[in-house]
């Protein structure tokens, strides 16, 4: 099989964006680790470099192990034996594999035993491995909980638990509960503090965690007796190597990423440490964990999409009908060139939140260390905005685009995609839970509104307005700007209404709306570095200008009036 | 005891070679890997090293060829190795390496030299056997174990429907083949970081012309188009073998 990594030049350019230079002066704190690691880079050429290598080994991995191994998997599936779970068996090689080439807690500080990599990076390994095996990246990603472990917990935990993370153990994040999904101010699990054992304790039933039995695992859960809202939830860390005693009372059969196992889990009397202050569980802790699992979960999709996509320009130049290849009819080479370049685009704007989440979080991490200048406090703020505006939005669209590519990918094949023979059947299944695990599309959008209300998404729209570009580029930057004000006008004729129901109407309208544009953007100013872009940027605005176009009109005769058109009769 | 493996890269073995204009392999944008066979050498010589059990203290890569291939032997260096030399030539026949290697070799002490059976891109199983003879050293080939024993080696052979050892004396030169070890070590992270601070000694080639020359390259001719029989029309499928690819001969 190909290096996933030397065999995608898109990747590559990515990683070699004009910020990154920004980006790893402040993560590597001004190369400080050399003097005390010999594996810690001096300088910014020395760490690209080693981003570079590790990168071309996890391309390596991807191709000669994971990918490989996922027909098998997925036929195969994790079970459940005396309430523990058992991986399959290429999910155990998978895992091995990874371990000893040291991929886990790669984002940690070296102190811990990490690698200190920058989100960049990191999710470009997700990016590789989820076109490899999209169950697998799962497992693999909630090292996340170990990045919230890091920003929150106390120095006595993290030394306790991040080293762990590194040699190799997996998390979990145990959220969701029956009766609390996208409303996780329900959740109902309980905590209790027994004072004279100075321990916490959780009693309850949690529901579709994913690795659910893993080794370390953060639970969302009630510590405040009579309360019901957000305000009374805590967050913990439940060690589940050493005790083991949460049980796992089935895991779920399911449509795809069957890899991936999804459990129920049972707690009685399990005990548990709490995470930073009581009350902030939701509204601080899980907000962050959120964050940085959504940008895994775009980062997944782009992976899938990738995978698609080449499935089906392989198969649209070997398939002949009607005496040629197929690549040759409009509807065919129509459908590879938009997937083609909703792929591009959706990864442009994957790595470009990834620089946001970047920048933010090493402000961060430093404005910890010492206090802050003012340049640099407004620095991090702005990021912070840009990032919380864009993690909604990447994980909202890329996930919708990838289920669309995964689609057209299937259609491609005809018949063959229906059936087991070819990958795309199975891609096509695990293209789906993109768009509705860590938040569901239209919860991304409830989330990425509220940017639009607050003007950060229009503020950077017009930055990337600003930037120079080349003079064979401006038609299509005159475009955008067109767009934009055509954006501005259904924008402001929603929001005018200061009516929250119709605003929420036509949200996902107006969030596509920005995020077409951005992407657009994004493309554009690709192609600005590279030529390679341009039939991606050609594409792809001709497709979005039409799409806002029909929203746009869609939005411009709308009333609140309509309302009730659309409402539903309750029985 | 040190363990020196004659290292060669070669094209990603997935990659499809095309021909220049002029009739030559294209190697731009080729990425480049550590031969297999060679991998799999160097693994088997790390193990024998963490293994507490024997005397192998140092392993060693030599490679002759051109910078552009620096970072492949940087990721050798990350598997584990301790050094590595790289001879500054491009050679164009197997002989041209041997002397090369030789060249290097007679002028240090040495005790085990591992090479490969073949290297994946011109398949010419010619180096391990060449070295040996021009530095008058016993060598063995297709080795499939290799286990130290003080100052002895001891070297598995597979043999047609059997499997042989041998004990020999040191120094000697190996050629290895697949078996060797089990899979090929995983760079580790941590060491592709360290491996760019380890030393890759850079040797200026002595004079040497090449035995042969090539005069032609050609490209396996393309692949019939598949032809997918009915699981159920046996029948049509005797038909095609006989008449169409001729293998069988029905009546
Ligand atoms: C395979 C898998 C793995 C998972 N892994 C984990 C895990 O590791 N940890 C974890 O904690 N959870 C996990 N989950 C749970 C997942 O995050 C939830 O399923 C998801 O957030 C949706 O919740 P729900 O299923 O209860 O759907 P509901 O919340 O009941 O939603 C049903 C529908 O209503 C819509 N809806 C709900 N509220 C609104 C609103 N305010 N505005 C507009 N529309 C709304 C939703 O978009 C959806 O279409 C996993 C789920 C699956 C399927």
């Amino acid at each position: 099989m190909p290096n996933f990594y030397t065999d995608n030049p898109d990747l590559k350019f990515h990683m070699n964006h004009p910020l990154m230079k920004k980006i790893v002066a402040l993560k590597e704190r001004n190369f400080a680790d050399k003097v005390k690691y010999d594996y810690a880079p001096v300088d910014f050429e020395d760490t690209m470099d080693s981003y570079e290598r590790v990168l071309d080994v996890v391309g390596e991995i991807c191709g000669d192990i994971i990918a490989p191994n996922a027909e098998d998997i997925d036929e195969e599936g994790p079970e459940v034996r005396d309430n523990r779970v058992k991986y399959a068996r290429g999910t155990e090689i998978n895992l091995e594999a990874i371990r000893k080439a040291g991929l886990m807690g790669i984002t940690l500080p070296r102190k811990y035993g990490g690698l200190n990599f920058s989100i960049v990076p990191y999710t470009m390994v997700a990016d590789m491995v989820s076109r490899a095996d999209a169950a697998f990246v799962n497992i693999w990603g909630l090292q996340d909980c170990a990045e919230t472990i890091h920003e929150f917990a106390s120095e006595k935990q993290k030394d306790r638990y991040l080293p762990r993370f590194c040699q190799g153990e997996t998390g979990s994040m145990a959220l969701t509960e029956p009766d609390a999904g996208s409303d996780l101010q329900s959740v109902q699990l309980k905590a209790t503090y027994d004072k004279e054992k100075d321990q916490w304790y959780l009693n309850g039933v949690k529901r579709f965690i994913t690795n659910g039995d893993g080794d370390i695992s953060l639970v969302l859960a009630r510590s405040e007796e009579g309360t019901k809202d957000g305000r009374g939830l805590s967050m913990f860390i439940y060690d589940n190597k050493k005790y083991h005693i949460t049980k796992v009372r089935r895991i779920e059969h399911k449509l795809g990423i069957i890899g991936s196992p999804t459990c129920e889990l049972v707690y009685r009397n399990t005990p548990a440490e709490l995470v930073g202050s009581r009350r902030m569980g939701l509204i601080r802790y899980v907000m962050s964990l959120m964050n940085g699992a959504r940008l895994g979960i775009a980062a997944q999709s782009v992976g899938i999409a990738e995978a698609a996509y080449r499935e089906a320009l392989a198969f649209a130049k070997e398939r002949e009908q009607f005496g040629k290849p197929i690549i040759h009819f409009p509807a065919v080479y129509e459908m590879l060139s938009v997937m083609k370049s909703k792929l591009d685009a959706s990864r442009s704007l994957l790595y470009e939140t990834a620089r946001f989440v970047d920048m933010y979080k090493a402000w961060f991490h430093i404005s910890k260390e010492r206090s802050l200048e003012k340049e640099e406090r407004q620095e991090m703020k702005k990021y912070q905005q840009l990032a919380e505006a864009y993690t909604p939005l990447a994980k909202g669209l890329a996930s919708e685009i990838c289920n669309r590519i995964a689609y057209d990918a299937l259609q491609i094949h005809g018949g063959s995609g229906f059936m087991k023979d070819y990958p795309i059947e199975r891609i096509y299944r695990d293209a789906r839970i993109t768009s509705i695990y860590e938040g569901t599309t239209q919860l991304q959008v409830v989330a990425a509104i509220a940017g639009i209300a607050r003007g950060t998404l229009l503020k950077q729209i017009r930055e990337y307005e600003e930037t120079k570009v080349k003079p064979e580029l401006h038609t299509y930057r005159r475009m955008l700007v067109s767009m934009t004000e055509e954006f501005e006008h259904a924008s402001g004729k929603v929001h005018e209404t200061e009516n929250k129901e119709f605003i929420d109407f036509h949200a996902r309208r107006l969030v596509e709306m920005a995020g077409n544009i951005i992407m657009g953007y994004l493309l554009l100013l690709d192609t600005n570095r590279e030529s390679r872009f341009w039939k991606s940027l050609e594409v792809f605005v001709r497709n979005a200008r039409a799409e806002n176009r029909e929203r746009a009109e869609f939005i411009m005769i709308s009333s609140i009036n309509d309302l009730g058109r659309f409402k539903q009769e309750e029985h | 005891m040190e363990i020196i493996i004659l290292m060669s890269v070669v094209p990603d073995t997935s990659v499809k070679i095309k021909l220049t204009a002029d009739g030559l392999p294209d190697m731009k944008e080729i990425p480049w890997i550590i031969n297999p066979w060679d991998e799999l050498a160097l693994t088997r010589a790390l193990e024998l090293k963490e293994d507490p059990g024997n005397t192998v203290n140092k392993v060693t890569l030599l490679h002759v060829g051109p910078s552009t291939h620096g970072q492949v032997l940087r990721k050798a260096m990350a598997m584990g190795a301790d050094e590595a030399v790289r001879i500054e030539a491009t050679p164009r026949d197997s002989y041209e390496t041997a002397y090369h290697i030789v060249a290097f070799l007679q002028e240090r002490a040495f005790d085990l030299v591992l090479a490969g059976i073949e290297s994946s891109d011109y398949n010419g199983a010619a180096v391990g056997g060449l070295v040996a003879g021009m530095l008058d050293i016993p060598s063995v080939s297709a080795v499939t174990g290799i286990q130290t024993e003080g100052d002895k080696l001891h070297v598995v052979r597979e043999t047609d429907g059997g499997r042989e050892t041998l004990r020999m004396p040191l120094p000697l030169l190996a050629v290895v083949q697949k078996g060797i070890a089990k899979e090929p070590r995983m760079p580790s992270m941590r060491g592709l970081m360290m491996a760019r601070k380890k030393n890759i000694h850079v040797i200026e080639p002595g004079a040497v012309d090449s035995l042969t020359e090539y005069a032609r390259f050609e490209l396996p001719p393309p692949k019939p188009p598949c032809h997918m029989v009915d699981a159920t029309n046996p029948g049509e499928l005797l038909e095609l073998l006989e008449n169409e690819s001729k293998v069988i001969h029905l009546s």
